[in-house]
Order: C-alpha cells, then structure tokens, then sequence
C-alpha cells in the first residue's frame, strides 16, 4: 500500500527543504502521494509534482485548511487514510499538531521524531533528549509517524507527477486563525543552513545578540538560540535549537556563550562540525566541541567577524 | 470552570541518564524522579486562573506507577485542588502509549465535566508530544497546541502558539484541549505550609479498568542504544587559529 506524506505549506509556498528531506526517509515504503492543502495552495501542489519520487499530489484547495488548523486538516486526512498503510509528514510545528489527532482518530498510536525508517512497522527515534535511541516496532496496521528530517538528504526535483484535485470534510467551527506573527528575513532557514551560528545567555543583552546575527551574516549563516537566550528576550522563539525547539545538523555549528545543557545538545550534536566560544573552560559544550575557543566572546567574536 | 491537567511523573531534567548494557531500555532505577517541567507550567496556568477568578476548581491527573503520587500531591502543594491517581502498572519502566493515556483522561473529562484541559506539550522522557492531540482528538474537541499566551474570551480561548517560523495566533471553542510550551509563565515553588496542606487535599485512585480502558501497548521497544558519541576535539589558542582549522582542517568555511 502507498504511503501518504502530508506536505508543509507555509503562506502558500511549499516548504520544499523539509518535504523533500522527509521523501528521501519513506521512500523505499512504497508509491509516495503528497497531500497539499489550502486555499491558494496551487503553486506548491505544482513544487511538489516536480520532486522525485512523488507518484501523484492531492490538492485540497479548500479555504479550511489554510493555516494548517488541526481539526480540518486532521479530518481530511482521516477521510483519505483508507488508501494508505502509511501516513507521515516532516517533523515540524504543522505536522507534530496534526498527525498525532490523526493517529488518535484512526485509533492507532503516533510515532514522532523518527530518524530512520527501518522497515514498514520499525522505526527508530531518539528519547530522553536524545540520550537514547530506541528500535520500536508498531503493531498497528496504520503507522502515522513524523521524520526528523536533519540527517536525511533531499530528493531532487526532476519529478513530474500528476496533480489531482481533491476535496473532504471542512469543518472549520471548532478553531479560528485569527494572526501570525512571522518575521521574514533574507538568512538562510535554520533547519535546512549548511551554517548555523548560535547565542546563549552569555551575550547577556538583546543588544549584545546582535553580535551573533552579524557573524551569522558573515558566514550566511542562520541564527540560533539557546532557551535561555530565548526566555530572556534576547531572541525570538523560532530561533530556539534543542530538545523543545529545532533539531539541526549543519555542516558547522558555532555555539557562543552557550554552556552546552543536554537539552541544548539534543537539538545540534549531529552537525557536522562544532565550534565552542566560552569563558569557562570546563562548560560541557567543550565535550561535544570539534574547535573549542576559551575566551572572552566580546573580544573573539567582534574579531572573528572582522578576520572572515 | 472546573479546569484538568494531567501531570506526568518523569526522570528529573538535571539527572544524567543512563542506557541499561542489555539494551533494554533506561534505567530508571533509584533516579530522581520529578514532575514534568512543562506540566508544571501547566499546573501553574491552570492556579492563576483559579486566582483570576476564571476557574473554579483545578484537578491534576496522574497515569502510572503507584510513586506518581508524589507528583500529584507536588502539584496540590502549588496549589491544585484535587487530585486523580490512575495505577496502570507496577513496573517503573514501563510508559503508558500517549493514545492509552489519551483514551483514560477522555473518560476522566466525562466524568469530570471541565470547561479546559491544560497538558504539557511533550513528556522529557518518552519526547513523543502527542497526548493532548489526541486526546482532543477522542473528544471531538479544538486543540491549541504549543501555547505560549492564554486569553480566556466567553466559549473560546485566544492563544498564542510557538510554530517554526514565529508565533501564530488562533482562537478555539470551548471546551478545549491546550497544550503548553516553555514561555507561558514560570512556574512557582510550593511554600512549606503549602506542601503540608496538600497532604489533606483528596487524592482518588483508581485503575484503568475502572473506566474500561484497555492500556496495552502498541509498540514494542526493540532495542534501546546509546546515541553515536562524538571523538573529543581540540582546543585553540587564537581566533586565528580557529579561522585557519576551519579553513584548512575541516573545510568547512
Ligand atoms: C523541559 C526543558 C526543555 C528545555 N529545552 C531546551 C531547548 O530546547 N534548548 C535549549 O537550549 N535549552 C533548553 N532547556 C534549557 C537548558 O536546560 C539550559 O538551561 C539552557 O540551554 C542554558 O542556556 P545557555 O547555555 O545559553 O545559558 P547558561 O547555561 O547560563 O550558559 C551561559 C554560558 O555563557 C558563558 N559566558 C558567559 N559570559 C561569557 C562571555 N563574556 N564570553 C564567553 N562565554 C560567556 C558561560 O560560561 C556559560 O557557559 C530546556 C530545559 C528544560 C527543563
Ligand atoms: N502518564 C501520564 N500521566 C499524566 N499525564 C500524562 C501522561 N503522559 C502524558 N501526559 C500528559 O501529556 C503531555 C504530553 O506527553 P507526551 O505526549 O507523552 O509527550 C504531558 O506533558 C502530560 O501533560
């Protein structure tokens, strides 16, 4: 049976980067149908033809499923699960919303953050912020699961799979999109960055974080966060890395002024490179750091910047 | 407006944890165990409405081991009135599926009639972040999952949700299942006169037979592994030293 990958659409665009990472982990499930929904979704039903591996895209086009409301887009969801033995998505805000409803409705459990796909009923996944990975095989005849989707690589787009219109229950009354509030900037996404460059509480000001933006700049790089950076207002909640926020695993990651907390660790101990700037010598990012820097980041990270 | 919030008992955050050599699983013998951080933000949410004047009655839900009264009773110590102690299973290490905990606390929301269910956005130990999604799934219920802000507004709740690019906002009908993220509030420590009065507050306990509900699993745990290490690397002395390793060495800029 065909695997059904429910796709990220974020204001009308297809979020190719983490559609076309999450078909490179299930496509060797089986034919692989991309379901797009929303209004004024066309234009990503038609990105999403051209990725290879997609056998055929469903558009819903239907007003109730913009913004990615749980209840409609559960719903619709559901109606189609009778053609499909597996039903997943990219483990982004969109899906961990989503899919989890759609498991419980088909009366079936979720399996969330998967990072390898070991065959049609065994998963793997990390637990315990990522200090322990369990092998789980599901018993049920449905398997609804979200793909951590740093470690896998993108499929291409040389792709030209046929796209069939769809519609399905649009019960939008339970829920209401009322605004986002959704800063667009010209950085690379921090989920898909070849270089990430993150700040922790040692910046010590909002201010101070713009240090790490330039530098990030520098490097087109994008921007990172600890959750202490975050809490304490010096950047803003996307930018969060770690067991609660982003998973990353860049070529490089720079963490700064970051002491290297196991919940900071899950989201970047895949990148390929670690690089540490601290004061402290014995902060535990020193212990997953490929390059570490002890000193004074007011004093190394204006220089870095300046030598790049 | 009777509010619910299932707490979780789970390894402490700050504990260091440790895969059994047989690959069984972790071990969860003799470890500090605490409450979920982020039902205690829950928990917290659910006493300031009740300060608010916004809730009548704050009810704390638990589902495993017998220990997992410690939990409930931390929870009645910050200021929960009342409190539910579901016995699933004897055994520490066994982790009742979010879908069997989704389907007891759907019976335990029919009993018990609240106008909000607050739970955690995801358990630090089995990091599935799943239950509140499906258990307003079961209910038929709006969800608003990852809730950084709550405004109560007559039969619907405003909240602001932590998504990936930034925050959305949306607006859910009442009754409805809310799931909170890290930013919501800061949750209180309980007062020693507080924590002895909580030992007097009601505390049920029950089985999942009572509500009918059958938690056997779904999934088999395999094998559990410790994750790839990384081999230690090197310090530098100068920033030009790390220009030139990232130059030279690992290629990487
Ligand atoms: C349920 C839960 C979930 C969590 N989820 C996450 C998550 O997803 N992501 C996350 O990051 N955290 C998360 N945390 C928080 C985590 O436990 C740590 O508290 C947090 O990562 C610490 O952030 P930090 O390293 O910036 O701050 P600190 O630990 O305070 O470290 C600051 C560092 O800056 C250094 N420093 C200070 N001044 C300078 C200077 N002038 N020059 C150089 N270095 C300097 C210090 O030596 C120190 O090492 C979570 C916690 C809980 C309980
Ligand atoms: N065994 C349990 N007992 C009480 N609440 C639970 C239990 N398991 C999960 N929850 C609730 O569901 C939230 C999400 O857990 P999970 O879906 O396991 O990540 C937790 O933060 C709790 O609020």
């Amino acid at each position: 049976m065909a695997v059904l990958l429910l796709a990220d659409v974020n204001d009308g665009h297809l979020a190719t980067d983490q559609v076309a990472k999450t078909l490179a982990a299930v496509k060797g499930l089986g034919e692989v149908h991309l379901l797009v929904a929303g209004q004024g979704g066309d234009a990503a039903a038609a990105d999403a033809a051209r990725l290879e591996g997609v056998s055929k895209v469903l558009f819903a086009g239907d007003h109730a499923y913009c913004h990615g409301l749980a209840e409609p887009t559960a719903a619709l969801v559901v109606s189609l699960a009778g053609g499909y033995e597996h039903i997943c998505g990219a483990a982004t805000a969109f899906n961990k919303n989503v899919l989890p409803r759609v498991a419980a409705l088909l009366d079936v459990m979720v399996l969330t953050d998967v990072t390898a796909v070991v065959d049609a009923s065994t998963f793997e996944r990390p637990i315990y912020a990522g200090n322990a990975v369990q092998t789980v095989k599901t018993a049920d005849a449905k398997k609804v699961f979200t793909v951590r989707t740093a470690n896998f690589t993108a499929v291409g787009a040389g792709g030209s799979a046929p796209v069939e219109a769809i519609s399905g229950p649009a019960d939008g009354s339970l829920s209401k999109w009322l605004e986002d509030k959704v800063a667009t900037s010209d950085r690379p996404e921090l989920t898909s960055a070849k270089i990430v460059v993150s700040g922790g509480r040692g910046l010590g000001s909002e201010e101070n974080f713009a240090m790490i933006e330039k530098l990030a700049d520098k490097l087109g790089a994008a921007v990172g966060a600890s959750r202490a950076a975050v809490d304490s207002g010096y950047a803003p909640n996307d930018w969060q890395v770690g067991q609660t926020g982003k998973v990353v695993a860049p070529n490089l990651y720079v963490a700064i002024g970051i002491s290297g907390a196991i919940q900071h660790l899950a989201g970047m101990k895949d990148s390929k490179v670690i690089v540490a700037i601290n004061k402290d010598e014995e902060a535990p990012i020193f212990q997953v750091a490929d390059y570490g820097l002890v000193a004074d980041l007011f004093t190394a990270v204006p220089e870095l910047t300046g030598k790049l | 407006m009777k509010v619910l919030v299932p707490v979780k008992r789970v390894i402490d955050y700050n504990v260091k944890v440790r895969v059994k050599a047989d690959g069984s699983g972790v071990d969860l013998a003799n470890v500090k165990m605490s409450m979920n951080p982020f039902d205690e933000i829950a928990v917290e949410e659910a006493i300031r409405l009740k300060e608010k004047g916004l809730a009548t009655e704050v009810v704390v839900v638990s589902i495993g081991v017998k220990q997992a009264q410690e939990t409930l009773r931390n929870a009645l110590a910050m200021g929960a009135d009342r409190a539910i102690l579901i016995e699933a299973t004897a055994d520490v290490h066994q982790d009742i599926e979010p879908l069997a905990v989704a389907k007891l606390l759907a019976a335990v929301v029919k009993e018990e009639g609240p106008g909000l269910v607050l739970c955690g956005k995801q358990a630090i130990d089995n990091d599935l972040n799943a239950t509140g999604q499906m258990l307003a799934a079961l209910l038929g219920w709006a969800q608003g999952t990852f809730v950084s802000e709550v405004a109560l507004d007559g039969d619907a709740a405003k909240v602001t949700r932590e998504v990936d690019g930034g925050l959305q906002q949306i607006s859910v009908k009442l009754p409805a299942v809310l799931t909170v993220d890290l930013r919501l509030n800061e949750p209180r420590y309980a007062s020693l006169p507080n924590i002895m009065k909580a030992k007097a507050k009601p505390l049920a306990t029950k089985t999942p037979a009572d509500y009918g509900v059958d938690v056997s699993p779904r999934l088999t745990v395999i094998k559990t592994a410790e994750p790839a290490g990384r081999k230690a690397g090197v310090k530098v002395g100068s920033v030009d030293e790390l220009i030139a390793k990232l130059k030279d060495e690992a290629g990487v800029i």
